[in-house]
């Protein structure tokens, strides 16, 4: 198949140009061109590579960022396309060296086996206590299938997060 | 993906004019960026829509609503107005896709989304509807998402959408504007049949935006259900679903719409089988023989025929579902 180009772009930003990017609170300027994923720009020109790259095509949730407060697959859109907007990423959950209480409960229940899928399943249930329609384990379940875990660790994913969300529940 | 420039529009006048054959508006990029990954789709210029004055709910002064397009699937599925007066939109809205594609999708994006044919993604493979005229890998090939009614000797795809079976079942109009001006076009003649010319999904002209999807006052909140069978209880296309609205006179059917999703190319309502249903009682033999009257010129293709008789069955239980009000799915 040959690419369906023979002329330049008309307008636009047509190569690598300039962009800044606010993640995790602070701003960061890269050199990026337009068909840069945001998920790209994160790992390959950020170096942050607690998101993961999974399928690529927005069918495992691997690569869930926040943004604006809600959970998005960073596969799926273009960095020029955020700028200007609060990105969040693992990296970004913690207070230091204190962990993020969804990140306490995924290691207090064991909710993980490899790893791989961890960062996507604990910023999708931030975005998802952000959202607040789960209320009880069927619905979380229903509210996290957009995150698969191949290691299959879903009972204690679904444990960790549903405590959670008890918990701030009581508090609030 | 191909290179391509980018630019952002902040006024529909820029975006139309920046609109060429070549180039494509952006929404959430869910379908766009996917197939351009995968060689389908190419563009010379991305037209970010994102920041178009299209995010609110309007009330219309006939009544109804003016969502729009870019406002996202979640933010409209989880409205108050939506859940209030069209609960069968936020439904179906809600059966489709994961919550963080939902927060990404925009509402006129999921109209334009392509077919999920297998074909049609692999470009070693001939597809009329990616490159015309190079056949139809699916009509003898593996056909089991493929379509049951409505096909033509061209194509034989679906239209994957789940919000589009339910704004067909409400008859939705679509607002657009283009070079030429600003037109509405009724939800039934949105998208289309494959016919010959398969490479076209719908009646958009190539310059034209969609910037509102307008829904009428009747928003059948009391009786709708919205049935969605599919091979994964979440996060997975439909296999067959079903809209069902009905109005009811203690149990006389006043008004019913019956739209079904992944049998057609285009979201399929039958107004003739639902008319049979208007001054019936909501009983399962009635519901059986609307269903028989919607699949009557049913074609299967080998690995898709199981979805006649799960239409009929869908229907039936959606109905029924409807009639009581319970939704179990
Ligand atoms: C893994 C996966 C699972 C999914 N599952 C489901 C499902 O179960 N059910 C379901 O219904 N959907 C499902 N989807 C599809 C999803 O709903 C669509 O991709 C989404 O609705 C497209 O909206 P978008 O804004 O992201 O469109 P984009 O990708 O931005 O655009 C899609 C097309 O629309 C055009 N376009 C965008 N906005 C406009 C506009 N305002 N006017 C004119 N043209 C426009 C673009 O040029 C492009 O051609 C799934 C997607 C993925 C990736
Ligand atoms: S069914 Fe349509 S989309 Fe699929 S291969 Fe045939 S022509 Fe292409
Ligand atoms: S890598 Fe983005 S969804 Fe799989
Ligand atoms: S822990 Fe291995 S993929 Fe989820």
């Amino acid at each position: 198949m040959s690419l369906v180009i023979d002329t330049e772009p008309r307008t636009g930003v047509s190569s690598t140009s300039s962009i800044t990017l606010k993640i995790n609170g602070s701003e960061k300027r890269i050199s990026i061109a337009p068909w840069t994923t945001l998920l790209d720009a994160l790992r390959e020109h950020l170096d942050m590579t607690g998101t993961k790259k999974g399928c690529d095509h927005g069918q495992c949730g691997a690569c869930t960022v926040l943004v604006n407060g809600k959970r998005i697959n960073s596969c799926l859109t273009l960095a020029v396309m955020q700028e200007g907007n609060e990105i969040q990423t693992i990296e970004g959950l913690s207070k230091g060296n204190e962990l993020h209480p969804l990140q306490e409960a995924f290691i207090e229940h064991d909710a993980f086996q490899c790893g791989y899928c961890t960062p996507g399943q604990i910023c999708s249930a931030v975005g998802l206590m952000n959202e607040g329609k789960a209320h009880n384990a069927s619905e979380i379940r229903e509210l996290m299938s957009g995150n698969l875990c191949r290691c299959g660790a879903y009972t204690n994913i679904v444990d960790a997060i549903e405590e959670v969300i008890n918990k701030e529940g009581r508090n609030a | 993906m191909n290179p391509f420039a980018y630019t952002r529009a902040y006024g529909v006048d820029t975006a139309l004019n920046e609109k060429t054959e070549r180039a494509h508006y952006i929404g959430g990029g869910t379908n766009l960026i996917d197939l351009m990954k995968e060689n389908v789709m190419h563009s010379q210029l991305l037209i970010d829509v994102n920041h178009l004055p299209f995010h609110e709910i309007e009330e219309t002064e006939s009544g109804g609503l003016l969502l729009g397009a870019m406002m996202t699937n979640a933010e409209t599925a989880y409205h108050p107005l939506i859940e209030e007066r069209y609960p069968l939109l936020a439904k179906a809205i809600l059966a489709g896709a994961s919550p963080q594609l939902r927060n990404m999708a925009t509402n006129g994006g999921n109209l334009m989304q392509r077919t999920r044919c297998y074909y049609f993604y692999d470009t070693a493979t001939p597809c009329n509807k990616r490159e015309p005229g190079s056949g139809c890998s699916a009509i003898n090939g593996y056909n089991r998402i493929h379509a049951i009614l409505g096909t033509s000797s061209e194509c034989i795809a679906t239209h994957p959408s789940d919000m589009c079976v339910a704004l067909a079942a409400l008859d939705a109009t679509v607002h657009v504007s283009g070079r030429n001006g600003d037109r509405t076009i009724a939800f039934n003649d949105f998208h289309r049949l494959p016919e010959m010319h398969p490479e076209k999904d719908n009646t958009l002209e190539s310059d034209e935006l969609i910037t509102g999807i307008e829904l009428p006052e009747k928003g059948f909140k009391d009786h709708f259900t919205y049935i969605k069978i599919r091979d994964r209880q979440s996060y997975a296309f439909a296999l067959v679903s079903v809209a069902a609205a009905l109005e009811l006179d203690g149990d006389t059917i006043t008004d019913a719409r019956i739209a079904l999703g992944g049998v057609a190319h285009k979201p399929w309502r039958d107004q003739g089988a639902e008319s049979l249903l208007k001054g019936k009682k909501a009983t399962e033999e009635n519901f059986e023989q609307v269903a028989e009257t919607i699949l009557a010129n049913a074609q299967g293709y080998g690995h898709n025929t199981f979805k006649i008789e799960l239409a009929k069955r869908a229907i039936i239980r959606a109905l029924s579902e409807a009639t009581e009000n319970v939704h179990l799915s």
